[in-house]
Protein backbone atom coordinates (compact mmCIF):
# COMPACT_ATOMS: atom_id res chain seq x y z
CA UNK A 1 0.00 0.00 0.00
CA UNK A 2 1.15 3.57 -1.25
CA UNK A 3 0.27 6.64 1.23
CA UNK A 4 1.57 10.33 1.27
CA UNK A 5 2.08 12.51 3.95
CA UNK A 6 2.68 16.44 3.30
CA UNK A 7 3.78 19.08 6.06
CA UNK A 8 2.94 22.23 5.34
CA UNK A 9 5.53 24.31 7.44
CA UNK A 10 5.50 28.15 7.09
CA UNK A 11 9.83 28.23 6.09
CA UNK A 12 9.75 24.68 4.47
CA UNK A 13 7.04 22.18 2.79
CA UNK A 14 7.89 18.65 3.12
CA UNK A 15 6.88 15.28 2.00
CA UNK A 16 7.16 11.61 2.55
CA UNK A 17 6.14 8.67 0.36
CA UNK A 18 5.87 4.86 2.26
CA UNK A 19 5.60 1.50 1.00
CA UNK A 20 3.65 -0.12 3.24
CA UNK A 21 5.49 0.76 6.59
CA UNK A 22 9.05 1.96 4.23
CA UNK A 23 9.75 5.23 3.36
CA UNK A 24 10.46 5.37 -0.72
CA UNK A 25 11.15 9.11 -1.18
CA UNK A 26 10.51 12.94 0.12
CA UNK A 27 10.96 16.09 -1.04
CA UNK A 28 11.88 19.14 0.50
CA UNK A 29 11.00 22.86 -0.76
CA UNK A 30 10.69 26.22 0.42
CA UNK A 31 7.32 27.53 1.40
CA UNK A 32 7.58 30.83 -0.10
CA UNK A 33 5.27 33.03 -1.30
CA UNK A 34 2.96 30.48 -2.90
CA UNK A 35 2.41 27.28 -0.62
CA UNK A 36 0.10 25.86 -2.74
CA UNK A 37 2.34 25.72 -5.56
CA UNK A 38 4.83 24.79 -3.89
CA UNK A 39 3.70 22.04 -2.30
CA UNK A 40 2.45 20.60 -6.30
CA UNK A 41 6.05 20.76 -6.88
CA UNK A 42 7.06 18.87 -3.93
CA UNK A 43 4.86 16.24 -4.67
CA UNK A 44 5.85 16.31 -8.07
CA UNK A 45 9.27 15.79 -7.12
CA UNK A 46 9.10 13.05 -4.77
CA UNK A 47 6.79 11.08 -7.37
CA UNK A 48 9.52 11.78 -9.48
CA UNK A 49 11.88 9.76 -6.88
CA UNK A 50 9.48 6.88 -6.25
CA UNK A 51 8.88 6.67 -9.95
CA UNK A 52 5.08 7.01 -9.47
CA UNK A 53 2.28 8.67 -10.63
CA UNK A 54 -0.13 10.66 -8.08
CA UNK A 55 -2.99 8.23 -8.98
CA UNK A 56 -1.31 5.19 -7.03
CA UNK A 57 -0.46 7.15 -3.77
CA UNK A 58 -3.88 5.50 -2.33
CA UNK A 59 -4.54 8.35 0.27
CA UNK A 60 -2.84 12.09 1.07
CA UNK A 61 -2.92 13.05 4.96
CA UNK A 62 -1.65 16.95 5.38
CA UNK A 63 -0.29 18.36 8.59
CA UNK A 64 1.01 21.73 9.27
CA UNK A 65 0.91 25.55 9.74
CA UNK A 66 -0.90 25.70 6.21
CA UNK A 67 -2.78 22.87 6.20
CA UNK A 68 -5.89 24.63 4.28
CA UNK A 69 -3.85 25.02 1.56
CA UNK A 70 -1.96 21.52 1.02
CA UNK A 71 -3.30 20.05 -2.25
CA UNK A 72 -4.51 16.49 -3.01
CA UNK A 73 -5.24 15.93 0.85
CA UNK A 74 -7.56 13.46 1.33
CA UNK A 75 -7.45 13.87 5.71
CA UNK A 76 -5.50 16.09 7.57
CA UNK A 77 -3.73 15.15 11.26
CA UNK A 78 -2.71 18.07 14.09
CA UNK A 79 0.79 18.53 14.21
CA UNK A 80 0.76 17.29 17.79
CA UNK A 81 -0.65 13.70 16.45
CA UNK A 82 1.63 14.04 13.42
CA UNK A 83 4.62 14.54 15.91
CA UNK A 84 3.62 11.31 18.67
CA UNK A 85 3.19 8.90 15.91
CA UNK A 86 6.41 9.74 13.89
CA UNK A 87 8.28 10.02 17.07
CA UNK A 88 7.43 5.90 17.72
CA UNK A 89 7.56 4.79 14.50
CA UNK A 90 11.39 6.10 14.61
CA UNK A 91 11.71 4.86 17.97
CA UNK A 92 9.58 2.51 19.51
CA UNK A 93 11.23 3.27 23.10
CA UNK A 94 10.03 7.14 22.18
CA UNK A 95 7.68 8.67 24.86
CA UNK A 96 8.37 12.27 24.70
CA UNK A 97 8.93 14.26 21.33
CA UNK A 98 10.09 17.56 21.05
CA UNK A 99 9.68 19.13 17.61
CA UNK A 100 11.11 23.00 17.36
CA UNK A 101 10.02 24.37 13.69
CA UNK A 102 10.63 27.63 11.93
CA UNK A 103 8.27 29.65 13.75
CA UNK A 104 7.06 27.08 16.71
CA UNK A 105 7.06 24.69 19.02
CA UNK A 106 5.94 21.38 21.01
CA UNK A 107 6.25 18.66 23.83
CA UNK A 108 4.31 16.02 23.02
CA UNK A 109 4.53 13.09 25.69
CA UNK A 110 2.44 9.86 23.89
CA UNK A 111 2.38 6.31 25.13
CA UNK A 112 3.73 3.01 22.95
CA UNK A 113 1.33 3.27 20.48
CA UNK A 114 1.92 7.20 19.55
CA UNK A 115 -1.03 7.90 21.07
CA UNK A 116 -0.57 12.01 22.64
CA UNK A 117 -0.84 11.97 26.53
CA UNK A 118 -0.09 15.80 26.71
CA UNK A 119 1.01 18.59 25.40
CA UNK A 120 2.48 22.05 25.41
CA UNK A 121 2.97 24.73 22.33
CA UNK A 122 4.89 27.49 21.88
CA UNK A 123 3.07 29.54 18.82
CA UNK A 124 2.84 33.51 18.57
CA UNK A 125 6.24 33.87 19.94
CA UNK A 126 9.45 33.54 18.28
CA UNK A 127 11.89 33.22 21.28
CA UNK A 128 11.19 29.81 21.47
CA UNK A 129 11.43 28.73 17.49
CA UNK A 130 14.09 28.58 14.70
CA UNK A 131 13.05 32.62 13.99
CA UNK A 132 15.26 32.80 16.99
CA UNK A 133 18.51 31.54 15.86
CA UNK A 134 17.67 33.18 12.58
CA UNK A 135 17.20 36.29 14.12
CA UNK A 136 20.34 35.87 16.48
CA UNK A 137 22.57 34.98 14.09
CA UNK A 138 21.67 37.68 12.17
CA UNK A 139 22.54 39.73 14.96
CA UNK A 140 25.88 38.35 15.55
CA UNK A 141 27.22 38.38 11.76
CA UNK A 142 27.59 34.55 11.44
CA UNK A 143 25.80 32.35 8.83
CA UNK A 144 23.25 30.17 10.73
CA UNK A 145 24.72 26.88 9.17
CA UNK A 146 27.95 27.62 10.95
CA UNK A 147 26.46 28.45 14.67
CA UNK A 148 26.44 25.60 15.93
CA UNK A 149 29.98 24.28 15.51
CA UNK A 150 30.91 27.84 16.66
CA UNK A 151 29.34 27.37 20.17
CA UNK A 152 30.96 24.18 21.13
CA UNK A 153 33.95 25.46 21.31
CA UNK A 154 32.64 27.36 24.18
CA UNK A 155 32.70 27.11 27.88
CA UNK A 156 29.64 29.10 28.90
CA UNK A 157 30.90 32.10 30.44
CA UNK A 158 27.69 34.94 29.12
CA UNK A 159 24.22 34.60 28.62
CA UNK A 160 21.49 36.62 26.94
CA UNK A 161 17.49 37.19 27.47
CA UNK A 162 15.69 34.40 26.46
CA UNK A 163 12.20 35.45 26.66
CA UNK A 164 12.36 37.67 23.67
CA UNK A 165 14.23 37.72 20.38
CA UNK A 166 14.25 41.60 20.30
CA UNK A 167 15.51 41.72 23.88
CA UNK A 168 18.26 38.77 22.83
CA UNK A 169 18.69 40.99 19.97
CA UNK A 170 19.96 43.85 22.19
CA UNK A 171 21.40 41.74 24.17
CA UNK A 172 23.81 40.27 21.59
CA UNK A 173 24.79 43.60 20.15
CA UNK A 174 25.75 44.83 23.81
CA UNK A 175 27.71 41.61 24.21
CA UNK A 176 29.51 41.91 20.69
CA UNK A 177 30.43 46.03 21.80
CA UNK A 178 32.35 44.32 25.15
CA UNK A 179 34.18 42.24 22.65
CA UNK A 180 33.31 39.13 24.19
CA UNK A 181 34.26 36.19 21.66
CA UNK A 182 31.66 35.69 18.82
CA UNK A 183 31.74 31.68 20.14
CA UNK A 184 30.76 32.37 23.86
CA UNK A 185 27.64 35.06 21.96
CA UNK A 186 26.60 31.81 19.97
CA UNK A 187 26.79 29.33 22.92
CA UNK A 188 24.76 31.91 25.08
CA UNK A 189 21.98 31.79 21.61
CA UNK A 190 21.49 28.59 21.82
CA UNK A 191 21.46 27.90 25.44
CA UNK A 192 18.86 30.89 25.61
CA UNK A 193 16.16 29.01 22.92
CA UNK A 194 17.55 25.57 25.15
CA UNK A 195 16.27 27.20 28.64
CA UNK A 196 13.06 28.28 26.79
CA UNK A 197 12.35 24.76 25.33
CA UNK A 198 13.28 23.43 28.85
CA UNK A 199 10.22 25.66 30.30
CA UNK A 200 8.03 24.68 27.60
CA UNK A 201 9.15 20.77 28.40
CA UNK A 202 8.59 21.43 32.07
CA UNK A 203 4.57 22.05 31.33
CA UNK A 204 4.16 18.64 30.98
CA UNK A 205 5.42 15.34 32.61
CA UNK A 206 8.82 14.33 30.08
CA UNK A 207 9.48 10.93 30.40
CA UNK A 208 11.76 8.83 28.49
CA UNK A 209 13.04 8.53 25.89
CA UNK A 210 13.32 12.14 24.75
CA UNK A 211 13.15 12.85 20.67
CA UNK A 212 13.99 15.87 19.30
CA UNK A 213 12.53 16.96 15.95
CA UNK A 214 11.58 19.26 13.69
CA UNK A 215 14.33 21.57 11.04
CA UNK A 216 16.06 22.90 14.10
CA UNK A 217 17.21 19.64 15.40
CA UNK A 218 19.78 19.32 12.83
CA UNK A 219 21.84 22.58 14.24
CA UNK A 220 23.99 21.08 16.48
CA UNK A 221 24.56 23.83 19.00
CA UNK A 222 21.19 23.67 19.75
CA UNK A 223 21.00 19.89 20.51
CA UNK A 224 24.54 20.44 22.45
CA UNK A 225 22.72 22.90 24.71
CA UNK A 226 19.35 21.38 25.37
CA UNK A 227 20.77 18.15 26.31
CA UNK A 228 22.58 20.51 29.05
CA UNK A 229 19.58 22.07 30.12
CA UNK A 230 17.02 19.08 30.39
CA UNK A 231 20.03 17.00 31.70
CA UNK A 232 18.34 13.87 29.40
CA UNK A 233 19.69 12.21 26.60
CA UNK A 234 17.95 13.32 23.65
CA UNK A 235 17.82 11.08 20.45
CA UNK A 236 17.50 13.10 16.89
CA UNK A 237 16.87 10.59 14.11
CA UNK A 238 17.97 11.20 10.55
CA UNK A 239 16.58 14.09 8.65
CA UNK A 240 14.40 15.24 12.04
CA UNK A 241 12.82 17.97 9.59
CA UNK A 242 10.62 15.32 7.80
CA UNK A 243 9.16 14.02 11.15
CA UNK A 244 5.65 15.47 10.65
CA UNK A 245 5.36 14.52 6.97
CA UNK A 246 6.05 10.96 8.06
CA UNK A 247 3.72 11.54 10.83
CA UNK A 248 1.20 12.43 8.67
CA UNK A 249 2.46 9.39 5.78
CA UNK A 250 1.79 6.44 8.77
CA UNK A 251 -2.01 8.41 9.43
CA UNK A 252 -2.59 7.90 5.93
CA UNK A 253 -1.56 4.81 6.24
CA UNK A 254 -4.22 4.00 8.63
CA UNK A 255 -7.00 5.60 6.81
CA UNK A 256 -5.93 4.01 3.81
CA UNK A 257 -6.53 0.46 5.62
CA UNK A 258 -3.10 -0.73 5.59
CA UNK A 259 -1.01 -1.36 8.72
CA UNK B 1 17.63 61.30 0.11
CA UNK B 2 16.54 58.96 -2.21
CA UNK B 3 13.47 56.80 -1.98
CA UNK B 4 15.14 53.55 -1.84
CA UNK B 5 17.67 54.85 0.53
CA UNK B 6 15.13 56.46 3.02
CA UNK B 7 14.78 54.70 6.46
CA UNK B 8 11.22 55.30 6.73
CA UNK B 9 11.59 53.51 10.60
CA UNK B 10 13.67 56.87 11.66
CA UNK B 11 11.76 59.71 13.87
CA UNK B 12 12.83 62.69 12.38
CA UNK B 13 15.79 64.36 14.66
CA UNK B 14 15.76 68.02 16.00
CA UNK B 15 17.10 70.69 17.82
CA UNK B 16 15.05 73.64 19.30
CA UNK B 17 16.50 76.60 21.30
CA UNK B 18 13.77 78.95 23.22
CA UNK B 19 15.79 82.03 23.17
CA UNK B 20 13.53 84.11 25.53
CA UNK B 21 15.36 81.69 28.38
CA UNK B 22 18.85 82.34 27.67
CA UNK B 23 20.35 82.33 31.23
CA UNK B 24 21.92 85.54 32.73
CA UNK B 25 25.18 84.74 35.16
CA UNK B 26 22.99 83.84 38.04
CA UNK B 27 20.92 81.22 36.57
CA UNK B 28 21.09 77.33 37.00
CA UNK B 29 21.62 75.49 34.57
CA UNK B 30 20.85 71.79 34.71
CA UNK B 31 20.69 69.01 31.83
CA UNK B 32 19.56 65.76 31.34
CA UNK B 33 19.94 62.81 28.85
CA UNK B 34 18.12 59.95 28.36
CA UNK B 35 19.84 57.36 25.35
CA UNK B 36 17.08 55.23 24.18
CA UNK B 37 17.46 52.18 22.49
CA UNK B 38 16.11 54.43 19.17
CA UNK B 39 16.32 57.77 19.88
CA UNK B 40 18.63 59.61 22.61
CA UNK B 41 16.62 63.01 24.00
CA UNK B 42 18.76 65.60 26.02
CA UNK B 43 17.14 68.67 27.46
CA UNK B 44 18.90 71.72 28.94
CA UNK B 45 16.76 73.75 31.67
CA UNK B 46 17.27 77.32 33.12
CA UNK B 47 16.18 77.44 36.47
CA UNK B 48 13.68 74.39 35.93
CA UNK B 49 12.27 75.88 32.78
CA UNK B 50 13.18 74.24 29.15
CA UNK B 51 15.95 76.52 27.15
CA UNK B 52 17.19 73.75 24.55
CA UNK B 53 15.83 70.10 23.67
CA UNK B 54 16.94 67.86 20.97
CA UNK B 55 16.21 64.54 19.62
CA UNK B 56 18.48 62.57 17.41
CA UNK B 57 19.09 58.48 16.49
CA UNK B 58 21.00 56.29 19.38
CA UNK B 59 23.74 54.56 17.57
CA UNK B 60 26.06 51.56 17.93
CA UNK B 61 27.38 53.19 20.90
CA UNK B 62 25.55 54.65 23.92
CA UNK B 63 28.38 56.65 25.15
CA UNK B 64 28.87 58.05 22.01
CA UNK B 65 25.36 59.13 21.47
CA UNK B 66 25.28 60.69 24.70
CA UNK B 67 27.81 62.93 23.63
CA UNK B 68 26.55 63.98 20.31
CA UNK B 69 23.24 64.34 21.45
CA UNK B 70 24.60 66.79 24.34
CA UNK B 71 26.88 68.39 21.97
CA UNK B 72 23.58 69.47 19.61
CA UNK B 73 21.87 70.37 22.64
CA UNK B 74 24.35 73.31 23.37
CA UNK B 75 24.69 74.41 19.67
CA UNK B 76 22.95 78.21 19.76
CA UNK B 77 22.94 78.20 23.25
CA UNK B 78 25.83 79.96 23.91
CA UNK B 79 27.21 77.98 26.85
CA UNK B 80 29.43 74.67 27.23
CA UNK B 81 29.56 71.63 29.08
CA UNK B 82 31.05 73.52 31.74
CA UNK B 83 28.35 75.79 32.11
CA UNK B 84 26.07 72.91 32.84
CA UNK B 85 26.02 72.69 36.99
CA UNK B 86 24.44 69.11 37.11
CA UNK B 87 23.56 66.26 34.61
CA UNK B 88 21.56 63.38 35.18
CA UNK B 89 21.51 60.38 32.72
CA UNK B 90 19.00 57.90 32.42
CA UNK B 91 17.14 55.87 29.89
CA UNK B 92 18.08 52.40 28.88
CA UNK B 93 21.86 53.28 28.12
CA UNK B 94 21.69 55.50 30.91
CA UNK B 95 24.86 53.71 32.52
CA UNK B 96 27.18 54.85 29.37
CA UNK B 97 26.39 58.54 29.11
CA UNK B 98 30.09 59.86 30.73
CA UNK B 99 29.30 63.91 31.53
CA UNK B 100 26.94 62.59 33.95
CA UNK B 101 26.88 63.09 37.58
CA UNK B 102 24.54 60.97 38.29
CA UNK B 103 21.65 58.63 37.07
CA UNK B 104 18.46 57.70 37.34
CA UNK B 105 15.81 55.19 35.98
CA UNK B 106 13.15 56.46 32.94
CA UNK B 107 10.35 55.58 35.24
CA UNK B 108 11.62 58.55 37.67
CA UNK B 109 12.30 60.55 35.10
CA UNK B 110 9.20 59.92 32.34
CA UNK B 111 6.96 60.57 35.67
CA UNK B 112 8.67 63.96 36.17
CA UNK B 113 8.81 65.26 33.39
CA UNK B 114 5.15 64.28 32.56
CA UNK B 115 4.25 65.99 35.71
CA UNK B 116 6.31 69.45 33.91
CA UNK B 117 4.69 68.94 30.50
CA UNK B 118 0.87 68.45 31.64
CA UNK B 119 0.76 70.17 35.52
CA UNK B 120 -0.20 68.56 38.41
CA UNK B 121 -3.36 66.74 37.32
CA UNK B 122 -1.23 63.97 35.91
CA UNK B 123 -1.57 60.46 37.45
CA UNK B 124 -1.04 57.69 34.80
CA UNK B 125 1.87 58.36 32.62
CA UNK B 126 1.78 55.65 29.43
CA UNK B 127 5.77 55.41 28.00
CA UNK B 128 5.64 53.79 24.90
CA UNK B 129 9.57 53.60 23.75
CA UNK B 130 11.66 51.44 21.26
CA UNK B 131 11.83 48.42 23.16
CA UNK B 132 9.44 49.53 25.96
CA UNK B 133 5.80 49.81 27.15
CA UNK B 134 5.67 51.32 30.70
CA UNK B 135 2.36 52.01 32.97
CA UNK B 136 3.42 54.45 35.72
CA UNK B 137 1.18 56.18 38.19
CA UNK B 138 2.48 58.94 40.28
CA UNK B 139 0.99 62.14 42.54
CA UNK B 140 0.45 65.34 42.37
CA UNK B 141 4.38 66.02 42.45
CA UNK B 142 5.29 63.84 39.77
CA UNK B 143 6.59 61.14 42.00
CA UNK B 144 6.15 57.51 40.70
CA UNK B 145 3.60 55.36 43.30
CA UNK B 146 3.71 52.31 41.22
CA UNK B 147 4.21 50.83 37.73
CA UNK B 148 4.47 48.03 35.29
CA UNK B 149 6.74 47.19 32.53
CA UNK B 150 6.80 44.74 29.61
CA UNK B 151 10.13 43.03 31.02
CA UNK B 152 9.44 39.51 28.70
CA UNK B 153 8.24 40.24 25.78
CA UNK B 154 8.63 43.34 23.16
CA UNK B 155 5.39 43.08 21.86
CA UNK B 156 3.01 46.35 21.75
CA UNK B 157 6.45 48.57 21.37
CA UNK B 158 7.95 50.95 18.72
CA UNK B 159 9.90 48.39 17.43
CA UNK B 160 6.93 46.74 15.43
CA UNK B 161 6.07 49.80 14.10
CA UNK B 162 9.19 50.57 13.05
CA UNK B 163 8.93 47.15 11.09
CA UNK B 164 5.96 47.99 9.34
CA UNK B 165 7.61 51.56 8.11
CA UNK B 166 9.98 49.77 6.39
CA UNK B 167 8.22 47.13 4.61
CA UNK B 168 5.33 49.06 3.92
CA UNK B 169 7.31 52.22 3.16
CA UNK B 170 5.92 54.65 5.16
CA UNK B 171 7.36 57.38 7.66
CA UNK B 172 6.83 56.34 10.98
CA UNK B 173 5.39 59.93 11.66
CA UNK B 174 2.79 59.30 8.99
CA UNK B 175 1.71 55.92 10.17
CA UNK B 176 -0.73 57.11 12.64
CA UNK B 177 -2.78 59.19 10.63
CA UNK B 178 -2.83 56.87 7.79
CA UNK B 179 -4.52 54.03 10.03
CA UNK B 180 -7.29 55.90 11.23
CA UNK B 181 -8.09 56.31 7.21
CA UNK B 182 -10.40 52.63 7.38
CA UNK B 183 -13.91 52.68 6.88
CA UNK B 184 -14.48 49.73 9.40
CA UNK B 185 -11.97 49.20 12.06
CA UNK B 186 -10.52 45.25 11.55
CA UNK B 187 -10.09 42.84 13.85
CA UNK B 188 -6.61 42.98 16.00
CA UNK B 189 -4.10 41.00 14.44
CA UNK B 190 -3.70 37.52 16.37
CA UNK B 191 0.26 37.65 16.89
CA UNK B 192 1.95 40.91 18.03
CA UNK B 193 5.26 38.84 18.06
CA UNK B 194 7.55 41.67 16.44
CA UNK B 195 9.85 38.96 15.32
CA UNK B 196 6.73 37.84 13.00
CA UNK B 197 5.27 41.04 12.12
CA UNK B 198 7.11 41.28 8.89
CA UNK B 199 5.06 37.86 7.91
CA UNK B 200 1.95 38.38 9.83
CA UNK B 201 1.89 41.70 7.39
CA UNK B 202 2.56 39.95 4.42
CA UNK B 203 0.41 37.42 4.96
CA UNK B 204 -2.64 39.99 5.16
CA UNK B 205 -1.37 42.20 2.33
CA UNK B 206 -1.08 39.06 0.26
CA UNK B 207 -4.89 38.33 1.06
CA UNK B 208 -5.63 42.03 -0.36
CA UNK B 209 -5.67 44.28 2.55
CA UNK B 210 -4.75 47.55 2.36
CA UNK B 211 -1.70 49.18 3.99
CA UNK B 212 -4.17 51.12 6.47
CA UNK B 213 -6.11 48.17 7.06
CA UNK B 214 -2.84 46.24 7.62
CA UNK B 215 -1.63 49.17 9.98
CA UNK B 216 -5.24 49.31 11.78
CA UNK B 217 -5.29 45.76 12.32
CA UNK B 218 -1.79 45.91 14.02
CA UNK B 219 -2.17 48.96 16.06
CA UNK B 220 -5.29 47.78 17.19
CA UNK B 221 -3.49 45.08 19.04
CA UNK B 222 -0.75 47.21 20.03
CA UNK B 223 -3.33 49.26 22.24
CA UNK B 224 -4.47 46.31 23.55
CA UNK B 225 -1.49 45.54 25.00
CA UNK B 226 -1.09 49.01 26.41
CA UNK B 227 -4.87 48.68 27.98
CA UNK B 228 -4.27 45.70 29.63
CA UNK B 229 -0.64 46.68 31.58
CA UNK B 230 -2.91 50.64 32.07
CA UNK B 231 -5.34 47.96 33.62
CA UNK B 232 -3.41 46.02 35.47
CA UNK B 233 -1.55 49.05 37.05
CA UNK B 234 -4.82 50.52 37.36
CA UNK B 235 -5.33 53.23 35.01
CA UNK B 236 -6.49 56.74 36.40
CA UNK B 237 -7.06 60.51 34.80
CA UNK B 238 -5.50 62.61 34.29
CA UNK B 239 -3.56 59.82 31.53
CA UNK B 240 -1.01 60.96 28.95
CA UNK B 241 1.21 58.95 26.29
CA UNK B 242 4.78 59.77 27.13
CA UNK B 243 7.64 57.90 24.09
CA UNK B 244 7.72 57.79 20.36
CA UNK B 245 4.63 56.50 20.36
CA UNK B 246 2.98 59.42 21.72
CA UNK B 247 2.99 60.70 17.97
CA UNK B 248 1.02 57.81 17.14
CA UNK B 249 -2.28 59.48 16.53
CA UNK B 250 -3.55 55.81 15.32
CA UNK B 251 -2.43 53.96 18.68
CA UNK B 252 -3.71 56.71 20.72
CA UNK B 253 -7.23 57.23 19.64
CA UNK B 254 -7.92 53.17 19.69
CA UNK B 255 -6.31 53.38 22.80
CA UNK B 256 -8.78 56.14 24.00
CA UNK B 257 -11.66 54.32 23.05
CA UNK B 258 -10.96 50.91 24.82
CA UNK B 259 -10.50 53.05 27.85
CA UNK B 260 -13.46 54.72 27.33
CA UNK B 261 -10.83 57.84 28.87
CA UNK B 262 -9.28 60.38 27.14
CA UNK B 263 -5.70 61.37 27.13
CA UNK B 264 -4.04 65.06 27.82
CA UNK B 265 -3.71 66.17 24.69
CA UNK B 266 -0.09 67.05 23.15
CA UNK B 267 1.64 70.61 23.52
CA UNK B 268 2.74 72.65 20.55
CA UNK B 269 5.95 71.04 21.37
CA UNK B 270 7.49 72.09 18.15
CA UNK B 271 7.16 75.74 20.21
CA UNK B 272 7.67 74.89 23.45
CA UNK B 273 10.06 72.79 23.80
CA UNK B 274 7.64 70.58 25.91
CA UNK B 275 7.84 67.37 23.81
CA UNK B 276 6.01 64.05 25.54
CA UNK B 277 8.80 62.27 23.72
CA UNK B 278 11.76 63.86 25.21
CA UNK B 279 9.72 63.59 28.85
CA UNK B 280 12.36 61.66 30.30
CA UNK B 281 15.32 64.03 29.63
CA UNK B 282 13.14 66.74 31.09
CA UNK B 283 12.47 65.08 34.12
CA UNK B 284 16.27 64.08 34.33
CA UNK B 285 17.16 67.38 34.03
CA UNK B 286 14.50 68.38 36.74
CA UNK B 287 15.73 66.43 39.17
CA UNK B 288 19.48 67.38 38.11
CA UNK B 289 18.37 70.52 39.23
CA UNK B 290 17.08 69.53 42.78
CA UNK B 291 20.47 67.83 43.03
CA UNK B 292 22.27 70.49 42.61
CA UNK B 293 20.80 72.21 44.89
CA UNK B 294 20.22 69.54 47.45
CA UNK B 295 24.41 68.82 46.73
CA UNK B 296 24.91 72.59 47.51
CA UNK B 297 23.18 72.79 50.77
Amino acid sequence: MIVAGIDMGVQNIKIVILHDREVIAKSIIPSGFEPRRAAEKAFEEALKEAKLSLKEIQHVTATGTGVEMAPYADSTISMIAADAKAGVFLYPSARTIIDVGAEESRVVVCDEKGTVLEFAINERCAAGSGAFLEAMARALEVRLEEMGALSLEAKGTVSINATCVIFGETDVVSLIHKREPKHEIARAIYDALADRITSIAHRVSIRPEVILVGGVAKDLGFTAALKRKLETEIFVPENPEYAGALGAALHAMNKAGGR
Amino acid sequence: MSEENQQYWRWREYHLVIPERKPKGSNIITAGVDVGSVSSKAAIMVDGQIYSVSIMRTGSSSSDSARKVMEWTLEGTGLKLSDIRYIVGTGYGRVNVPMAHNTLTEIACHAKGANYIWGPTVRTILDVGGQDIKAIKCDEKGKVLAFLMNDKCAAGTGRGMEVLADLLKIPIEEMGEMSLRVDEEPDPVSCTCVAFARTEAMGLLRRGWSKEKVLAAYMRAMAIRMCNLLERVGCERDLVVTGGQSRNIGIIRRLEKMLGMNTLPTPKWEENGLDPMAAGAIGAALFAKALYEKAKS
